[in-house]
């Protein structure tokens, strides 16, 4: 392992996109079609689906950090070896979190469904690479450009609230449910903003070099955006438990935090206004078409954000596929559409390798397919979900009447997963072969 | 596009800031936000092991509690009063399964203790939430509480 060790954590995180997207598309299936691929049950097949797409996440966020660190801010890593450590455990616990769930030992709580034992490897592995990096970063202080603001938080904020995530193993926390649901939420809100900050530091990392345009990470609207950003990360978690009985000011101060996305909304209309002209010509280049695609994702995203975060829609639309929607639309439209830029970026620049017509057409035609695929997963999720509030609240329907109301619309959702799965394939195999010729060659 | 005017200095005292707000709220979300439980006599030891037992079997990944989880089966916190539901019904499909919820053949403590827990979680409050009325600012008020 004498190359660079960012690539290696690309590498793998291609492979975990591809498996979480295929497992996830089986999840799909068994969900509208009870009995399919029987093998492997839907509650062990969903854990399975949730850790590689996570592992997915923070493998390409952290491979950028440790290629652009040393490559592109001057700023060689402070330790290798410890870089080398942090991925080998990150494979050995993964291996680890696969085989229990097969086995069928969960821990059973919601995105960490592992036994808590496995907690341990993820937090040392984490405070080796905190420890790394800001050993990394620190030699150079003074005005920071905002992705070195966002990676920094995203790696402490992940350490703090993975650890609160496991506060239930203390009888405490674990004895009072509205405690618990609240703490595991907040923890849970957090968490997704702390890995959020690493991946829109690496979109905004990813742009500045494409446009070779300093001015748009160091500006003082950018720390302001960043600021909003870790507001929301802090405390607009709460839209989450709306309907648990805590005190109502939990409430009160999530629901008036969200709304302050309305001004990054703003932001976003803005700067499609001022930059419409000079998007249509970088639109050729890979890794620019895939922003591009991400800043459309987030626009529709906050929008759905902000609407369930009012307190009477999201009466109509908690634990509904509406969340879901949100969900996989940050997942695959935001994070994975800006880390898909970041990977292709990457490759391009280690291998020095510009990708063939054939191949160039192969990952444009599974650009189009995976996102036109993903309007339409997302456009049924969200209709399955509205038809589901109506039912429950209006209706006061149960749980089998409404599942058969809505199951068209969870079949195309299913068919179309299927589509995103595919497109994902043409999209990520290129690249996949690039960084596998790469790394077999010699030093 | 506006300049780089702000110092580190001021960076972070803003960002300090933010984060002492983050632990004082922190600090009254894990107390006076959540610490009363009115359903704690229903919590018994049955409950506490069939909490786990919840856990150690993942249901959550196809049941909802208050709305959080999987979407493959209902959600739970009041199937025990739910009209037509209710501790036999649980019993019966704990320990036998549908078409898409296996048996997991679970001796009888078990689901006597899963059904506890279940029973606790119910005394706690409503989900999902039916009758409530819609205020100006958007917020509701819920009609029906425990």
């Amino acid at each position: 392992m004498k190359k660079e060790i960012g690539v290696v954590f690309i590498f793998l995180s291609i492979t975990a996109l591809l498996a979480g997207s295929f497992f996830g598309c089986i999840s799909a299936f068994q969900f509208v079609f009870p009995g399919f691929f029987d093998l492997l049950p839907f509650f062990k097949n969903r854990p399975i689906h949730v850790s590689f797409t996570v592992s997915w996440i923070f493998l390409s966020a952290i491979g950028g950090i440790y290629y652009y660190l040393p490559k592109y801010c001057g700023l060689p890593l402070f330790s290798r070896k410890m870089a080398v450590v942090h991925i080998w455990m990150f494979i050995i616990t993964g291996f680890l979190i696969i085989s229990s769930y097969l086995f069928g030992k969960f821990g059973g709580r919601e995105y960490w469904e592992f036994p808590p034992i496995l907690a341990i490897p993820i937090f040392v592995s984490w405070v080796i690479f905190t420890f790394n990096f800001f050993k990394t970063v620190l030699k150079k202080v003074g005005q920071w450009p905002v992705y070195m603001w966002m990676w920094s938080t995203g790696v402490c904020f992940f350490l703090m609230t993975f650890t609160e995530s496991y506060l239930w193993v203390l009888p405490h926390f674990r004895n009072n449910i509205i405690l618990e649901l609240t703490v595991q939420w907040k923890a849970g809100g957090s968490l997704v903003g702390s890995w959020n900050m690493l991946v829109y530091g690496t979109a905004l990392f990813v742009m500045e070099r494409i446009k070779g345009d300093q001015s748009l990470s160091r500006s003082n609207l950018a720390f302001w955006m960043y600021l909003l950003g870790l507001t929301n990360l802090m405390f607009g978690w709460a839209h989450h438990i709306y309907n648990v009985p805590t005190a109502p000011w939990i409430r009160y101060l999530s629901y008036v935090i969200s709304m302050s996305e309305l001004l990054i909304l703003s932001k976003i209309i803005w700067n499609w206004r001022k930059s419409l002209e000079q998007a249509k010509k970088d639109f050729y280049f890979l890794p620019f078409r895939f922003l591009v695609a991400s800043d459309i994702w987030i626009f529709l995203n906050i929008v759905l954000a902000i609407l369930i975060s009012i307190p009477a829609v999201n009466a109509y639309t908690h634990g509904t596929h509406i969340t879901v929607a949100h969900s996989m639309g940050s997942a695959i439209g935001i994070n994975t559409m800006i880390l898909l830029a970041s990977v292709l970026f990457i490759i391009t620049d280690v291998t020095k390798f510009e990708f063939a017509g054939t191949q160039k057409t192969i990952i444009r035609i599974g650009f189009w397919l995976t996102n036109i695929s993903l309007l339409v997963f997302l456009t049924f999720l969200v209709i399955a979900g509205a038809e589901k509030g109506k039912l429950i609240v209006e209706n006061k329907l149960v749980f089998q009447e409404i599942m058969q109301q809505i199951d068209p619309y969870l079949v195309s959702f299913a068919w179309s997963g299927l589509f995103i799965f595919i497109g994902l394939l043409m999209t990520t195999i290129p690249p996949l072969l690039a960084i596998i010729q790469y790394l077999k060659k010699k030093d | 596009m506006s300049t780089n005017s702000m110092s580190t200095g001021l960076k972070r005292f803003f960002f300090w800031s933010l984060f002492i707000l983050f632990v004082i709220d922190a600090y009254f979300v894990y107390t006076s936000g959540t610490e009363n439980d009115p359903s704690q006599s229903f919590l018994t030891e049955g409950a506490k092991n069939g909490k786990l037992l919840f856990q150690e079997h993942n249901c959550i990944s196809c049941h909802q509690l208050y709305g959080l989880g999987g979407y493959m089966g209902p959600d739970l916190t009041n199937v025990m009063s739910a009209p037509g539901k209710g501790e036999i019904y649980v019993k019966t499909l704990i320990q036998n399964g549908t078409q898409r919820m296996p048996n997991l053949h679970l001796p009888e403590s078990d689901v006597k203790a899963l059904t506890e827990y279940l029973n606790y979680v119910d005394k706690t409050g409503i989900s999902p939430v039916r009758n409530f009325e819609i205020n100006l600012d958007g917020t509701i008020t819920q009609k029906d509480v425990r």
